[in-house]
């Protein structure tokens, strides 16, 4: 039927037999999130539409995570205002301080997604759910809006790029190492409106979290979404989060796809994006001498458990470098307090490093380490933008858990390999 | 539907953390938000734009997060419309969901100047420099998409044919 792995999800949520590059369609949806700077703006154009009900109160999520624990007032009466919205409309799924997480982090934790979904967000992140095997993607607030109206959105068809993964990553080369590679290789629009679906025997060697970090950074190439199989490592992830039924679609062996990309695992190096854009990338051995006066471990990129154990790592029985700022943000309550059973805590607290409750807080400049003018920081977000993380004359180094733990130590930019 | 104004100019990848930092994020009132556009790579923007104008920028326009504060913010600063080689997509979406009209056009982005007198008229996509005295064709949007800017937004068109 030649339809790709996205355009076979699509289709089946359009209600069609076949759906071609190019066509606009309207999918019904299995989710719809917002996070408190999208969602009240959503809520004001919701009000506009004049439904009563929104479509279907399991199937919408918000997740109060950028400004939260609340940074200031304004913050607080956004959060205000969607919380008495999503108790007006008995959203099940809002999740207060206490529960939260890292949107992308948590929805998977929590089984909100699943493989063959439909997922829409008033996020651009919100395309990490691809590793589950689900079409999701970024929106704004106005479709998050006619979502919770409807149950739908519009989509054009996108193309695929095929990444075909073989063998295996080395040695402190992660998930993050890998798409940092692929986005300094075909640049921040290289994927532009397209899906990027990841394929090979190489994807059998990668773990979820680092599934999980690949999706996330699909949008930082300008994709649609980024997809890969469901496998026994996905099913596994499922089976244990969610008691959703779920679907597993598969590319058609006539796929059409406008370009192909083979990457052989074993060749990628530890790799950094320098300021201002995420495909201005270096690797490791290439990155010279940059101080830095911050270091930052966390995000819906790189929260999660094994980013932590990874960090942790490197930490064990060493010290932050006195110059530098080192925090560390595990991505949900769960990964917190995983991380703190399992000792991580108190390595990164010898080490002395500064740990979190979760939120986005300095990934968008937010709160919690924001940088004051002429400063760097490495971190494992996702994007290195001018003034991202604070003051705009204040610099971003994007890179894995294990980098940014080893520059921590070594008060600049570096490797493990050097420590 | 028509647009007549000067030509600000930007180049490639603008992200939507320039165009509306995030440290603003708390409040979603345009005006505020208004008042903030373009500060981190242009400080004069707010001061030198007029109702009417037209923003011309090169590839991926609008790259970055999904904030819809973005293009609200472009569009309450009084742009009348944004022509670049390449949008982002979620910024394009948004742009055609809260009616900002938007045209991609890569000769138009890359000979159009800074300071330029434009026209343009986005039923036929045609774009007349009067500066230059050059005219450009962009493509038009689909058909469904001309429904939506027709009906000022997604909000619009959702509620018409909700009826
Ligand atoms: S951690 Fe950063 S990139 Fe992820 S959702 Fe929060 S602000 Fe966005």
């Amino acid at each position: 039927m030649k339809m790709t792995m996205t355009q076979k999800i699509l289709a089946k949520h359009a209600n069609l037999e076949f759906v071609k590059p190019g066509q606009l369609i309207m999918a019904d949806l299995d989710m719809v999130l917002g996070n408190d700077i999208t969602t009240p703006v959503a809520v004001k154009e919701f009000r506009k539409i004049g439904v009563e009900k929104v479509f279907d109160k399991e199937k919408i999520a918000i997740v109060p995570d950028h400004f939260c624990p609340n940074k200031d007032i304004k913050s607080a009466e956004q959060v205000k205002f969607i919380r008495e919205f999503a108790k007006g409309m008995e959203v099940s799924n809002f999740f207060e301080v206490g529960q939260m997480g890292i949107e992308h982090a948590l929805l998977p934790e929590k089984g909100l997604v699943t493989a063959g979904d439909v997922v829409i967000g008033a996020d651009s992140h919100t395309c990490t759910y691809g590793a589950l095997g689900a079409f999701s993607t970024g929106v704004g607030s106005t479709d998050m809006a006619s979502g919770m109206a409807t149950g739908k959105a519009w989509f054009k068809i996108p193309e695929a790029i095929k990444f075909t993964l073989n063998n295996k990553l080395s040695k402190n080369v992660s998930g993050k190492d890998l798409i940092l590679h692929i986005i300094g290789m075909i640049g921040v629009d290289g994927a532009l409106y397209k899906s990027m679906e990841f394929v090979g025997e190489g994807i059998k060697t990668l773990s979820i979290d680092d599934r999980f970090t690949i999706a996330n950074m699909a949008i930082e190439a300008g994709a649609k979404n980024g997809i890969f199989p469901v496998d026994d490592i996905t099913l596994e992830y499922i089976k244990e989060h969610s008691t959703k039924p779920y679907e597993v679609f598969e590319a058609d062996e006539d796929a059409i796809y406008s370009k192909e990309i083979i990457i052989d695992l074993s060749k990628i190096k530890m790799t950094v994006s320098f300021p201002h854009l995420p495909d201005n990338t270096r690797t490791i051995d290439k990155v010279g001498n940059i101080k830095i006066d911050q270091s930052v471990i966390g995000s819906c990129t790189n929260g999660r458990i094994q980013d932590m154990r990874e960090a942790a790592e490197v930490f064990k029985g060493r010290k932050v470098h006195p110059e530098v700022r080192c925090i560390i943000f595990p991505a949900t309550q769960k990964i917190w307090k995983q991380a703190m059973n399992e000792g991580l805590f108190d390595i990164f607290i010898d080490a002395g490093a500064a740990i979190s409750t979760p939120t986005c807080g300095p990934c968008l400049g937010g709160h919690m380490g924001i940088l004051a003018k002429g400063e760097r920081a490495v971190s494992t977000t996702n994007r290195n933008f001018v003034g991202r993380m604070g003051h705009p004359e204040s610099e971003v180094y994007l890179a894995s858990p294990i980098v940014a733990a080893a520059s921590a130590i070594l008060g600049r930019i570096g490797s493990p390999d050097e420590l | 539907m028509k647009a007549h104004g000067k030509v600000i100019k930007y180049g490639n990848n603008v992200d939507t953390d320039v165009i509306i930092p995030a440290r603003y994020l708390n409040t979603s009132d345009p005006a505020e938000l208004a008042s903030h556009c373009m500060e981190d790579i242009d400080s004069e923007f707010v001061n030198k734009v007029n109702k009417g104008d037209v923003m011309v920028a090169l590839n991926n326009f609008g790259c970055g997060s999904s904030r819809e504060h973005a293009p609200i913010a472009i569009k309450e600063s009084g742009i009348s419309c944004v022509i670049a080689n390449t949008f982002a997509r979620i910024f394009y979406r948004n742009a055609v969901n809260i009616g900002l009209p938007i045209l991609e056009c890569e000769q138009a982005a890359k000979e159009i100047n800074e300071g330029d007198q434009v026209t343009v008229d986005f039923d036929s996509g045609i774009i007349i420099n009067e500066t230059q005295n050059k005219q450009y064709t962009a493509q038009p949007f689909p058909p469904f998409m001309q429904e939506i800017m027709k009906s000022e937004g997604l909000i619009g068109y959702i509620k018409k044919n909700m009826k």
